[in-house]
C-alpha cells in the first residue's frame, strides 16, 4: 500500500459519504460542548424537532464564563449565569457521556478535561465549538474547531461536512536548549510561517524535538496550530501517547485496551509519505519567545528589540505594524527586556496543565512578585490539575511569591468572566491570542511560555528566563 | 437559511489585514443565547468611542467618526471589502451573525480564515476570494468613488464593476448549490441517515472503545 500521512489515515477512516465535488460527510466520534457556542445549536435542534444522534459522544463542561474565585457566591454576572444555566438545562434534557458543570471537581477548560479524562483518544475525530480544539490532535486524532451551525449539525447527524485539507509537515529536529519550551517552539513556528501560513492545511508536527515532548508539550503546540491558520494540528502516536492514556477514566481497559493500543500504534505518518508542504526548524536555535504586537505572528525572541516598521517594505504590513505598536504603547527598537508588565496570567488551554504549572513554580520558587506587577493570576486548567498541583505543593510556591491561586476556567485568556486587564495594562500571558482587547478592552497582551511569564512576574519586565539561574 | 442569487450592493472598504473575530464582535456580546441582534455591536470597539456592554441602547452611544463604516457614504453597504486573513481567531459563529445582522451579504478579500469562511456560508453570507491585485483595485475605486457598488452573481460566479469589468470567482459547487437554494445542511445530511447508521455500526464493531 502507498505510504500515507497520519491525516490521510484519519480522514479515510471517517468518510461516510462523498459528493462529486469532494465535500465529504465525516463521522464524529467525540463532541465536546461548552456554554458559549452551544445554546443556539440546542435551540435550533429543538425548533426543528430533532434529537441528538448519539448522546454518548458528548462530553460537556462550563469554562468560558465561570468565575475563578468566590465560588461560594455563584456566578455574579447575570448574562454569564444564564449561559451556564442554559448549558445545564440542555445537558439535563438530552444527556451526555459526561458533564462537568460549574464547581464539579472535574470541571475545567474543555481542552484540558477531554484528554485528562481519556475522552480524547487516538484515531478519533474530535470536534468542539471552539477553535482551540486543535489541541486534541496531540493524541493522533483529527480534531477541529467548528461553528455553532456545525455544532447543531453534529448533534443532529453525528457528521460534519468537510473537504479534505492539504497536508503540511512541520519538522522540528534537534534538541531544545535549557529553559526553552513547547510554547517557544510553536511561537517560533508561527513567527516563521505567519498566522495564515497553515490556512487550508492539516498540520502535523514531527521531528525529534516533538517526539521528545511530553503530552502536555504536544498539546501546547497543537493548541496553537489554529493561530498559524490550520484548523487541525496533530502529532503521531508513540509510547508517550500510550503511557499518558493508561488508566484514564474513559480510556479502555483490559483486552479492549490491548486491542486499541495495537491500532493506535499505526496512527502515524508512514515512512516516505508525502506532504503538500514541509517546513523545517532547528530546535537548537529556538530561543524564548515574546510577542510584541496584536497578532501571534508578531513575535521575536526575548533578546531582540521591538521591530521597526520603517524596515518593512510591504505597505499593508507596515501599517499593521504601526497600528500594533500604537495599540501596544511601544516604541520601535525598544529592547524587549525593558518592557515592564502590570499583570501576569498563567493559564488557558495552551498552558494550564500540570507541567506548565511546574515550570512556572520552578521559576517562582524562593522569589516574589515584583512591586510594579499589580497581579499575578495562576489559573489551573481543571479541577484535576488543581488538586495535583496542590498535592505537589505548587500552590504554596505561588502564594509565597505573592501570586494568586485560582479556581479552574478560561479566565483572563479571553476575559469573559471578571478576570481582565484594565485599559492600557500590559500583561505577560501564557495564553494563545494577543488580539486587541482580548484580555479586556484596551489591554495589552504579550504571549510567552509559563517559565517566561513567571520570570516576568518576579522581575517586573520581560527577561530571558535562562539568566535567572 | 436565506437564499443568495444576485446582489447589486453598495461597497464599504475595511482596509486592514488580520481582522479577527474578537474585533468583528467583542466577547462581551457572546454571552447572548440567541442568534440575532448582534449587528449593532459589529466592530463595536472601532465603531463607538465608549466601551460597549450588552443590553445598551446603541443609538445613544458616541460614534467614532474615524471608523470607515461610520462615514455617511457607506451607510447601507451590503458588500464589505477586506484584506488578508479576515475572520481569523475564534470559531464563534457570532462573527458572521454580526456581519449578516449588520446588513452585509458579501465579503470580498484576498484571503479568509478557514473556520470563519466556512461559517459564513452557513449563514447566507458569501465570502469571495479574489487576487490581491484585483482587491487592491477595488479598494482604490471604492475609495475614489462615492456610491461605489458591485454586482455579485453567484450562479454565474462573477463580480461586475461599475466600469463593466467582470471578475470571475471560485466557489465550491456544493456550497454554491446550498446558498443558491437556501438549503439547510442538516436536512441534506439526513438524506444519508442510512449510510451514517451503517458506518456507525461498522465502526462500533471494529473499535468498540470509541463508543463507551
Ligand atoms: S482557555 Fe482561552 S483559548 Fe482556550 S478555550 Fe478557553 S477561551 Fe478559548
Amino acid at each position: 500500500m502507498e505510504a500515507q500521512t497520519l491525516y490521510e489515515k484519519l480522514w479515510s477512516s471517517h468518510v461516510v459519504h462523498q459528493e462529486a465535488d469532494g465535500t465529504a460527510l465525516i463521522y464524529i466520534d467525540r463532541h465536546l460542548v461548552h456554554e458559549v457556542t452551544s445554546p443556539q445549536a440546542f435551540e435550533g435542534l429543538k425548533l426543528a424537532g430533532r434529537k441528538p444522534w448519539r448522546v454518548s459522544s458528548i462530553v460537556a463542561t462550563a469554562d468560558h464564563n465561570t468565575p475563578t474565585d468566590h465560588w461560594d457566591q455563584g456566578i455574579q454576572d447575570p448574562v454569564s449565569r444564564q449561559q451556564v444555566e442554559t448549558l445545564d438545562a440542555n445537558i439535563r434534557e438530552v444527556g451526555a457521556l459526561a458533564y462537568f458543570p460549574f464547581k464539579d471537581e472535574r470541571q475545567g477548560i474543555v481542552h484540558v478535561i477531554g484528554p485528562e479524562n481519556g475522552a480524547t483518544l487516538p484515531g478519533m475525530t474530535v470536534v468542539c465549538g471552539d477553535s482551540h480544539t486543535s489541541t486534541h490532535g496531540a493524541f493522533g486524532c483529527l480534531a477541529h474547531g467548528i461553528g455553532t451551525s456545525e455544532v447543531e449539525h453534529v448533534l443532529a447527524t453525528q457528521c460534519l461536512l468537510q473537504k479534505k485539507s492539504k497536508t503540511l509537515l512541520i519538522k522540528v529536529e534537534g534538541q531544545l536548549g535549557r529553559g526553552v519550551t513547547a510554547k517557544d517552539i510553536v511561537l517560533a513556528i508561527i513567527g516563521r510561517i505567519g498566522t495564515a501560513g497553515g490556512t487550508g492545511y492539516a498540520m502535523e508536527f514531527g521531528g525529534s524535538a516533538i517526539r521528545a515532548l511530553s503530552m502536555e508539550g504536544r498539546m501546547t503546540i497543537c493548541n496553537m496550530a489554529i493561530e498559524a491558520g490550520a484548523r487541525a494540528g496533530m502529532v503521531g502516536v508513540d509510547e508517550t501517547t500510550v503511557a499518558y492514556l493508561k488508566d484514564k477514566p474513559f480510556a479502555p481497559t483490559g483486552e479492549s485496551w490491548d486491542k486499541a493500543v495495537t491500532y493506535w500504534r499505526t496512527l502515524k505518518s508512514d515512512e516516505g509519505a508525502t506532504f503538500d508542504k514541509v517546513v523545517e526548524l532547528d530546535a537548537a536555535t529556538i530561543q524564548p519567545q515574546v510577542t510584541w504586537g496584536t497578532s501571534p505572528e508578531m513575535v521575536v525572541t526575548v533578546n531582540d528589540r521591538v521591530p521597526d516598521p520603517a524596515g518593512e517594505a510591504d505597505p499593508v504590513r507596515r501599517e499593521g505594524m504601526e497600528r500594533a505598536l500604537k495599540y501596544m504603547g511601544l516604541e520601535a527598537n525598544t529592547p524587549m527586556s525593558e518592557i515592564r508588565v502590570d499583570q501576569v496570567f498563567i493559564g488557558s488551554c495552551t498552558n494550564s496543565r500540570i507541567e506548565d504549572l511546574r515550570e512556572a513554580a520552578a521559576v517562582a520558587k524562593g522569589r516574589s512578585k515584583a512591586d510594579n506587577v499589580r497581579r499575578v493570576l495562576v489559573v489551573p486548567g481543571s479541577g484535576l490539575v488543581k488538586r495535583q498541583a496542590e498535592a505537589e505543593g505548587l500552590h504554596e510556591v505561588f502564594l509565597a511569591a505573592g501570586f494568586e491561586w485560582r479556581e479552574p476556567g478560561c479566565s483572563m485568556c479571553l476575559a469573559m468572566n471578571a478576570d481582565r486587564l484594565e485599559p492600557g495594562e500590559r500583561c505577560a500571558s501564557t495564553s494563545n491570542r494577543n488580539f486587541e482587547g482580548r484580555q479586556g478592552a484596551g489591554g495589552r497582551t504579550h504571549l510567552v511560555s509559563p517559565a517566561m511569564a513567571a520570570a516576568a512576574a518576579v522581575t517586573g519586565h520581560f527577561v530571558d528566563v535562562r539568566t535567572l539561574g | 437559511m436565506k437564499p443568495f442569487t444576485v446582489l447589486d450592493g453598495l461597497v464599504a472598504p475595511l482596509d486592514r489585514a488580520n481582522v479577527d473575530t474578537d474585533a468583528i464582535i467583542p466577547k462581551q456580546f457572546l454571552k447572548s443565547i440567541k442568534r440575532s441582534g448582534f449587528g449593532p455591536n459589529a466592530f463595536d470597539e472601532w465603531r463607538y468611542l465608549d466601551v460597549g456592554q450588552p443590553g445598551q441602547d446603541n443609538s445613544k452611544r458616541p460614534l467614532n467618526p474615524d471608523f470607515v463604516l461610520n462615514q455617511p457614504r457607506y451607510q447601507g453597504a451590503q458588500i464589505l471589502l477586506t484584506r488578508d486573513n479576515f475572520g481569523c481567531g475564534s470559531s464563534r459563529e457570532h462573527a458572521p451573525w454580526a456581519l449578516e445582522d449588520y446588513g452585509f451579504r458579501v465579503l470580498i478579500g484576498p484571503s479568509f480564515a478557514d473556520i470563519f469562511f466556512n461559517n459564513s456560508f452557513k449563514n447566507g453570507l458569501l465570502p469571495i476570494k479574489l487576487g490581491a491585485d484585483e482587491v487592491d483595485e477595488l479598494f482604490r475605486q471604492c475609495i475614489a468613488t462615492e456610491g461605489y457598488s458591485l454586482k455579485v452573481d453567484l450562479a454565474a460566479q462573477t463580480v461586475t464593476r461599475p466600469d463593466g469589468r467582470v471578475i470571475a470567482f471560485d466557489v465550491d459547487p456544493f456550497r454554491k448549490e446550498c446558498l443558491l437554494n437556501g438549503w439547510d445542511d442538516i436536512g441534506l445530511t439526513l438524506r444519508h441517515a442510512d449510510k451514517i447508521r451503517a458506518f456507525e455500526a461498522q465502526r462500533r464493531a471494529a473499535h468498540p472503545y470509541y463508543f463507551a
